[in-house]
């Protein structure tokens, strides 16, 4: 079996062993768990090794026969969808994020109390449709693994959060379902019309002249399929005013599927934009860009704003990661590689912090069953070391230099500062406000007026170590070596660049 | 017609149709001469072999060239063979689920009646898709037709089972009439009733007068055919019908008689209308002029389905909606009239008789035993029988098409034959998949009975489930196939493009 298969499809190996484990079994389950998350996280950091030293990521692609809807002799290989996988430096970053994650994640779930063989199983399952998600190298393929993160995500939602859990799994549903419906548009157009779904024959298709087609796009027809791409992506970022369904599930579902979810599922909407939006439509991509710079402000200060007023942790960073997200849509609106390159390391520097600050949320509130911040009060006492993680991760978020956050939200800037000087000089105040917002927070838990009931809680425990320590040591080890994650996006961002000619 | 014309017809383009003719006067004779006593089942067993014998008949059949006998009213093509197949596995499944269906009470004495209504109502609609005659085709009609009136109201003793077959009866009837008069249009200005000569007489007709009286007879017979496939706004019979009827026969009318109507509305209408130039000679056919009238029904059927759906609470009511929606969608693909339209239907169909035939198995099971349908009856099912629940999740998610199932395949297939063409209907595309997040809420909200729901207060004192062996079949094929189908759709895809040849010879 080819190397990227077997990556993606790995966690349904645990699922299969899964199905024969009796569900009272809770140790064995959790650990067997965490063990189908390893291999993908082995071979994906092997391969990100092995690519540092001049393997070739061209000669991981597969492409095996799937679909042909018509017959191969009239049409030839019109209407036919291959299984097609493959990864560029910048998918590589991505699986290996995701990968990374998810075992954290998988280490999370220690909280989880009840049905843990239904939830692995899903846990698994939304696994792989995630890394399959980075690797489709057709958009069938990347709609069927985007749908395959949908479903177990609602379940986990629905079935394992917090009170109000089930209205949380249907406000995601229904705006995914929306978003990925008008997705499955814009797809299923260009399947009707080109014959084809494969991305690289699109890209070349869309850019040239006088493309052999089955029947013709317009401009205006490629101008409304770009808009839609961006509204389907944009809920899944999510972009204002399509945010209200991700503050619900963030709130309400359980820390550890929530590390996945800011972790990873938002940043498919940002790495949709990358993908299709620049790649298929450098055109429109470049009409839209000052509107995207425009609406990444609008996320940055509004998420902002609003994470200033909230009472619950979990609340402040849901609109934290609104905010955070808006960065990624001002580094793409700059259009310039400085801004590209920003928003991308924001993708996964987001993706780690976010990723923290959610297990840490996890871990207090499994102590105290509260993440209101006027009831923690004075944690730095009660649980210093949690605490200490906190702050870390608090200000790695707040973009502190020497963290990745910083890295990201400098050369985000410093793309707009160039295009769009008014613009960049506006958003700067967010900045300002993340500043504001996450101190007061996060001191407010450490600090603030301390709260007795909690002393003598106990501190993270041997197995809750490995994800805080993880975490914050590729914050900081792309922080102080940026290289390490700029070196394999280099040749992508050369592509995309030349593609939209900035 | 002597003995010696009668003999040099090729009869074995019909073996299916007399295997099912053979099995079901013997089913019939059988239930009139057994002792009282004696358990009918093993009738339903002959009559599910028998169908099996009809597949295999049919199996051997494929690779036929187009043929018809008996003055071309029969004809056996790629088209007819398509859709017999999913009529014949779609009432070999419902076979199954009449076996095991034990209801509390009103079933025990007509049981064999049971089995040979099925029989004859298979026969009529296998008719119905290879006529080459208005005749043939309106003979089989019929006889599927009042064989499911009788179906429907089977269990002679409970009020909405004959609620139900009255009111299918005075529908069906009505229907059936105005498709007679629309037909009656055709024949009068074509003198024939043959499929294929009135195609060659409407060829040549350029009176705009008698275009009129042609679209006038496509509407009548479009009108009443959309009674049988149960599109809007013909579709009021629909849910009543679904509901009161037993189940098995529920299944057999949203799967087996929707099919076959379809046939039935492909058959008449590109056979007959694509002749006829509406603007006199070279300019567009009718069909092609009245797109937007069918475009029109599809888009209000799927919206009224999927709409109405929602409000619903009985889970037969759901599913009755369910199926109005799902007439929409493939309506999509006849007002879409492109180069996908039989191959996105006949998938399609074979998606939708899986996954609906599956979550009717698991409906019967999981109610027959309570005097109501209320989608409560799943809460907490996941609890009581993970494997029912697990299936029932699977093929909801194929309904609701959702990649990784069959029912996904069919939409993009669908959704691609609408698009195809230079001036591609968006608005109802658009509809088309509007409506399929509508959908998200019910299904959703089954599976959310099912998954997350605890089960109500002394179900735990509930007798186990216990899956019969019939019903345990139809769920397994079931669920594979959904599955299958939604990993591997070239298994289907081959099969047509090898064995049908896209049904190029539809109208040879």
């Amino acid at each position: 079996m080819s190397l990227l298969s077997f990556l993606i499809f790995s966690p349904l190996i645990g699922v299969l062993v899964l199905l024969f484990i009796p569900k009272t079994q809770e140790k064995l389950l959790k650990g067997l768990g965490f063990l189908a998350t390893i291999p993908a996280l082995v071979i994906s950091l092997s391969l990100f090794f092995q690519y540092r030293s001049g393997l070739k990521l061209e000669t991981l692609s597969e492409k095996l026969d799937w679909i042909a809807f018509k017959n191969a002799i009239q049409y030839g290989e019109f209407f036919t969808i291959k299984y097609e996988l493959g990864v560029d430096g910048f998918q590589l970053v991505l699986i290996i994020l995701t990968a990374v994650v998810a075992t954290l994640a998988a280490i999370a779930s220690i909280h989880i109390k009840e049905e843990w063989k239904g939830y692995f199983m899903l846990f698994l399952l939304l696994e792989t449709g995630m890394l399959g998600v980075f690797a489709a190298e057709n958009l069938v393929l990347f709609f069927i693994f985007f749908e395959m993160t949908l479903i177990p995500t609602f379940f986990l939602i629905g079935k394992w959060g917090y009170e109000e859990k089930v209205k949380a799994a249907y406000s995601f549903l229904i705006y995914n379902g929306l978003g990925s419906a008008i997705l499955l548009i814009v797809i299923i157009v260009f399947f009707a019309r080109t014959g084809t779904t494969n991305i690289e024959a699109l890209q070349t298709i869309m850019t040239s002249d006088n493309p052999q087609l089955i029947a013709s796009m317009s401009d205006d027809l490629k101008l409304g399929l770009f808009i839609a791409l961006l509204i389907a992506f944009g809920i899944k970022l999510p972009i204002f005013p399509l945010h209200s369904w991700m503050v619900r599930v963030h709130v309400q579902a359980p820390p550890s599927i929530v590390m996945l979810h800011s972790g990873i599922l938002l940043k498919i909407g940002a790495y949709g934009l990358i993908r299709f939006g620049m790649g298929i439509f450098p055109e429109q991509f470049k009409s839209m860009a000052v509107m995207l710079a425009v609406l990444g402000v609008i996320n940055l200060l509004y998420g902002a704003f609003l994470a200033f007023v909230q009472k619950d942790f979990k609340m402040v960073l849901a609109y934290s990661s609104i905010s955070h997200m808006g960065i990624v849509l001002i580094g793409l609106g700059a259009l310039n590689e400085a801004g590209v390159q920003g928003a991308v390391f924001q993708v996964v520097s987001h993706g780690l912090i976010s990723a923290l600050l959610f297990f840490l949320v996890g871990v207090f509130y499994e102590r105290t069953q509260t993440t209101q911040f006027e009831k923690l009060g004075g944690m730095a006492k009660a649980m210093p070391i949690t605490a200490g993680f906190l702050l870390a991760g608090g200000m790695a978020s707040l973009g502190l230099p020497g963290m990745s956050g910083f890295v990201s939200e400098f050369m985000a800037f410093l793309g707009l500062f160039k295009e769009m000087p008014v613009l960049g000089a506006v958003g700067a105040l967010g900045i300002i406000m993340t500043a504001v917002y996450l101190l007061r927070a996060v001191l407010g838990i450490t600090y603030g007026t301390a709260n007795w009931k909690w002393y003598g809680a106990k501190d993270l425990s041997p197995v809750e170590f490995v994800p805080a320590v993880a975490l914050l040591a590729l914050i900081v080890l792309i922080g102080v070596y940026p290289n390490i994650l700029s070196e394999p996006l280099q040749s992508t961002l050369e592509t995309i660049m030349l593609r939209i000619g900035g | 017609m002597d003995l010696e014309t009668l003999l040099s017809f090729e009869w074995g383009i019909m073996m299916p149709e007399f295997i099912i003719l053979g099995v079901l006067t013997i089913i019939t004779l059988l239930d009139l001469f057994m002792p009282k006593t004696q358990n009918r089942k093993i009738l339903g067993w002959i009559g599910f072999v028998g169908i099996l014998a009809a597949i295999v008949s049919l199996a051997g059949l494929l690779d036929k060239e187009v043929a018809s006998i008996l003055y071309d009213t029969f004809r056996l093509d790629a088209f007819a063979k398509a859709f017999k197949l999913i009529l014949l596995v779609g009432a070999g499944l419902v076979m199954l689920l009449a076996i095991s269906y034990e209801p509390k009470e009103g079933m025990k004495e007509y049981r064999g009646e049971f089995f040979y209504l099925f029989l004859a109502a298979l026969l009529g609609a296998m008719i119905m898709t290879s006529s080459g005659d208005l005749i043939t085709l309106y003979v089989g009609l019929e006889l599927l037709s009042i064989s499911s009136y009788v179906l429907a109201g089977i269990r002679k003793s409970n009020l909405q089972s004959n609620e139900s077959a009255m009111k299918y009866v005075v529908n069906g009837s009505l229907s059936s009439a105005i498709t007679l008069f629309g037909m009656s249009y055709v024949f009068g200005l074509t003198g024939t009733t043959n499929l294929a000569d009135m195609r060659d007489m409407l060829m040549v007709i350029q009176d705009s007068q008698h275009v009129y009286l042609l679209v006038v007879a496509f509407l009548m017979i479009f009108v009443g055919l959309s009674f049988k496939i149960a599109a809007a706004p013909y579709h009021m019979w629909a849910p009543d019908v679904y509901q009161g009827a037993p189940t098995p026969v529920t299944a057999f009318l949203s799967v087996v008689s929707k099919a076959a109507g379809f046939a039935l509305i492909v058959r008449m209408i590109l056979s007959i209308f694509t002749a006829v130039a509406a603007n006199g000679p070279g300019s567009t056919s009718i069909l092609v002029n009245m797109e937007p009238y069918i475009a029109v029904v599809a888009a209000v059927t799927m919206i009224i389905g999927n709409v109405v759906a929602l409000r619903q609470s009985n889970i037969k009511r759901i599913f009755a909606y369910s199926s109005i929606a799902h007439a929409g969608y493939l309506l999509v693909a006849v007002a879409a009239l492109s180069l996908f339209m039989f191959d996105s239907l006949w998938f399609y169909l074979v998606a939708y008789l899986f996954m609906n035939m599956g979550a009717f198995a698991i409906i019967q099971l999981v109610t027959e035993k309570s005097d109501s349908e209320d989608l409560s009856h799943f809460a907490g099912l996941y609890k009581r029988a993970p494997f029912l629940a697990v299936a029932m999740g699977i093929l909801v998610l194929s309904l609701a098409g959702i990649p990784g199932t069959a029912g996904f395949i069919g939409k993009l297939n669908i959704i691609t034959g609408a698009l195809v063409r230079e001036q591609a209907n968006y608005l109802l595309v658009g509809i088309m998949i509007a409506t399929t997040v509508v959908s998200y809420v019910y299904y959703f909200r089954i599976l959310a009975q099912i998954f997350f729901k605890q089960a109500p207060e002394g179900s735990e004192s509930l007798p186990k489930i216990k899956i019969p062996v019939g019903i345990g079949i139809v769920i397994i094929v079931c669920v594979a196939a959904s599955v299958l189908f939604g990993i591997f759709p070239n298994l289907a895809f081959d099969f047509l493009q090898t064995q049908f040849y896209e049904f190029g010879d539809f109208l040879q």
